[in-house]
């Protein structure tokens, strides 16, 4: 069926400004994705999945200009020792980056899968991205499968003695960056995945993550503080039996930021917890898309997130969780709130569920509020600034979020980050 | 220490006048009780002094060592010696007991232009007063008040009062909640910080108190007013007859 041409004609301005690499055995892949990408269309303000969000500036062709942001403050993870794989503006530097070698874990460039023993690689690349394609499309995502430029393959095999860290510089104002990682966990395999930086002034990165029975992979991100860039991130996270995926990822800043999620959960008895905290002033939409698929008995799914609006600022939520037939003793939770600093801002969420087992249980809740004045007064009342005492509440209230990180030292940093934004702005 | 004089205070968002002239001393070293049916104001009158929203003074004055209290901030007012031991202590979730107790008095050490406590001895400080309340270490790393017994709750409020060592302390019904050991743990509490430079003035329904904690002067306070003022065997009067024969009296 032809697209209408209210779809037609931005997707093809899009597709002219991009074109497939020449060689390669994700070939094949890449076309596939073009093809879905023709036939779904990229996302339009009509679509009812972008109804809080507007695509215009994540498909027009030529990236919107985003001024570089230099930080007064350490790398965000500098603390902690990790194995470093970085991109400028969307493209590798082996200079910058660490030796890729390190015991448990097999890390390639995306461009050397093909003349390596990578087939794992190439059998999962835009694999799981197109499973992802439904029920809902995610146009964007394909878009990445089809045209992106670098990334990384990952291939765990045992339990790697630091984080891989993945660190995006943001260096050229009209940097239009598209990154594809994939990511196979092995049966008992452990891994934290680190990500932090805005990578681009416009950043499409889209991560498929295989997890095998009994694998485990923790992923904890930073988006970066450039106020200007803009994001369209997926994650596709495949689970096997006893497998675990937690994801957490902060944002600071960004005028544009749209994160989905979608998971999997295939065997019995695995585990997906996925949470984000974001802090926004003034001209700042941030969208938490999260789908959540059970399709075996036993497992368990957490979503928490948690937005502080201030000056006008937008947060958006939109989780599911599906449990398929047969489903069953699926324990699904999930949770989005918002803090409201003025009235000025906005959260808007659409939380649901659809349940086609009967013996689960799922919970699901969204509230949004200002600052709670009875807990103000009594942190005044001992001596506390108000400055102060509002800033321990909106830390407080990120708290449920920010414990779902199982490393205290990452814990650090984040809550570091957000006491940085909030110390800025009192 | 704390002179309260001809206060009136209605709600701000309604037509409601609360205190109608309060009248009320409370010197250096000494322990003022007020006591009086619900609702004549005695909460309010706690709240009206340590700045909480949503009063309006429409008449008279509060200072505490010679100083507008009304014209302060409340951290303003803690700063300057004044505590508020709350008649409903607030659940803080996510806000640790520990960090809420160092922060604050780190605050007002500041404000007074003292040095702050290192981690370290602020640790030993908490752990010694936490251990004459019972309060154990469990409690002081749970988030403030989140899940406290009511008894548990009031503890705390004592233990910040011990931390923060404030000159002025007014206690809403501390007593009320607790059970008859604790009672005596909180009074003890009260009691260690008795001296000369303090003053209290303790708001109770109950003479029981007032036998663990000695007032000096018991005020009875009905319909947004002192209406009488009297030595302890006021305390007891009311115990025995209950306030009619008193209001009967005034009016
Ligand atoms: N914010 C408010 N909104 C409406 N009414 C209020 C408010 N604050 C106080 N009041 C009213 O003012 C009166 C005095 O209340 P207050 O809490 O000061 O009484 P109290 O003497 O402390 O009573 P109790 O012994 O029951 O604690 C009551 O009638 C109460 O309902
Ligand atoms: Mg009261």
């Amino acid at each position: 069926m032809a697209l209408p041409e209210a779809k037609q004609s931005p997707t093809e301005a899009r597709l002219a400004s991009l074109s497939l690499p020449t060689a390669g055995c994700t070939r094949d892949a890449r076309e596939a994705a073009l093809a879905r990408v023709r036939e779904m269309g990229l996302p339009g303000r009509r679509d009812e999945y972008w109804k809080y969000t507007r695509p215009d500036t994540l498909i027009q062709p030529e990236a919107p200009k985003a001024a570089v942001f230099t930080a007064d403050e350490p790398l965000m993870f500098d603390q902690i020792d990790r194995l470093k794989i970085v991109f400028v503006d969307g493209v590798f530097s082996p200079e910058a980056s660490d030796d890729l070698s390190l015991e448990g874990v097999q890390i390639e460039r995306l461009e050397d899968i093909c003349c390596k023993d990578f087939h794992w690689a190439k059998e999962l690349y835009g694999v799981l991205e197109a499973r992802g394609q439904n029920p809902v499309p995610r146009p964007l995502a394909a878009l990445n499968t089809a045209f992106a430029a670098d990334g990384v393959a990952i291939h765990v095999t045992g339990k790697p003695s630091k984080p891989i860290c993945l660190i995006y510089k943001h260096e050229s104002e009209t940097s239009d960056a598209i990154l594809h990682h994939v990511i196979r966990v092995e049966s008992g395999a452990e891994v934290t995945i680190l990500e932090n930086g805005p990578a681009a002034s416009r950043f499409n990165k889209c991560m498929e993550i295989d997890v095998a029975d009994g694998g485990t992979l923790h992923h904890v991100r930073a988006q970066g503080r450039d106020h200007e860039r803009r994001a369209a991130t997926h994650m596709f996270t495949r689970l096997g039996e006893k497998s675990v995926y937690k994801s957490f990822t902060l944002t600071v800043n960004g005028v544009l930021t749209r994160n989905e999620q979608v998971v999997e959960l295939t065997g019995d008895e695995g585990v997906a917890h996925v949470s984000g905290a974001c802090v926004g002033d003034g001209d700042f939409l941030h969208d938490d898309t999260v789908f959540i698929t059970h399709d075996a008995v036993n497992c368990e799914s957490r979503q928490v997130f948690k937005k502080v609006l201030r000056n006008g600022a937008t947060g958006v939520f939109q989780g599911k969780i599906l449990v398929k037939e047969g489903a069953q003793k699926t324990d699904g939770y999930q949770i989005s709130q918002s803090l409201l600093l003025d009235d000025d801002s906005q959260f808007l969420a659409k939380p649901e569920l659809e349940i086609y087992a009967d013996d689960v249980a799922c919970s699901h809740g969204s509230t949004s509020g200002a600052i709670d004045e009875t807990a103000l007064f009594y942190l005044r009342s001992r001596g506390v600034p108000e400055k102060d005492a509002t800033n321990m509440l909106t830390l407080a209230f990120l708290a449920e979020a920010v414990d779902e990180i199982e490393d205290p030292a990452l814990v650090e940093d984040i809550v570091a980050r957000l006491q940085g934004w909030l110390a800025r702005r009192s | 220490m704390l002179e309260i004089k001809n206060l009136h205070v209605k709600l701000e968002e309604e037509d409601k006048q609360i205190l109608k002239g309060v009248d009320l001393t409370v010197e250096a070293g000494k322990v003022h009780a007020i006591m009086g049916p619900n609702g004549s104001g005695k909460s309010t009158l706690s709240y009206v002094l340590s700045g909480r929203d949503g009063y309006e003074v429409t008449e008279g004055s509060a200072t505490l060592d010679g100083e507008d209290l009304l014209e302060l901030e409340p951290e303003e007012r803690a700063a300057l010696g004044l505590f508020l031991a709350f008649q409903y202590p607030v659940e803080i979730p996510g806000v640790g007991n520990m960090t809420f107790l160092r922060t604050a008095v780190n605050a007002q050490r500041k404000v007074r232009g003292e040095e702050e406590l290192s981690a370290a001895d602020f640790l030993k400080l908490v752990r010694a007063k936490a251990k004459t309340l019972k309060i154990d270490a469990d409690m002081l790393k749970r988030p403030v008040n989140v899940g406290f017994s009511g008894g548990e709750k009031k503890r705390n409020e004592i233990l910040q009062m011990a931390m923060l060592e404030p000159k002025m302390c007014i206690l809403d019904e501390t007593d009320s909640g607790l059970d008859v050991d604790a009672m005596k743990l909180v009074a003890d509490g009260v009691n260690a910080l008795r001296d000369e430079g303090r003053g209290f003035l303790v708001i109770t329904h109950y003479q029981r108190l007032l036998d663990h904690i000695k007032p000096d002067v018991v005020h009875i306070m009905a319909n947004g007013r002192i209406v009488k003022t009297g030595g302890p065997e006021l305390a007891l009067e009311v115990e025995h007859n209950g306030y009619a024969d008193i209001l009967a009296e005034v009016n």
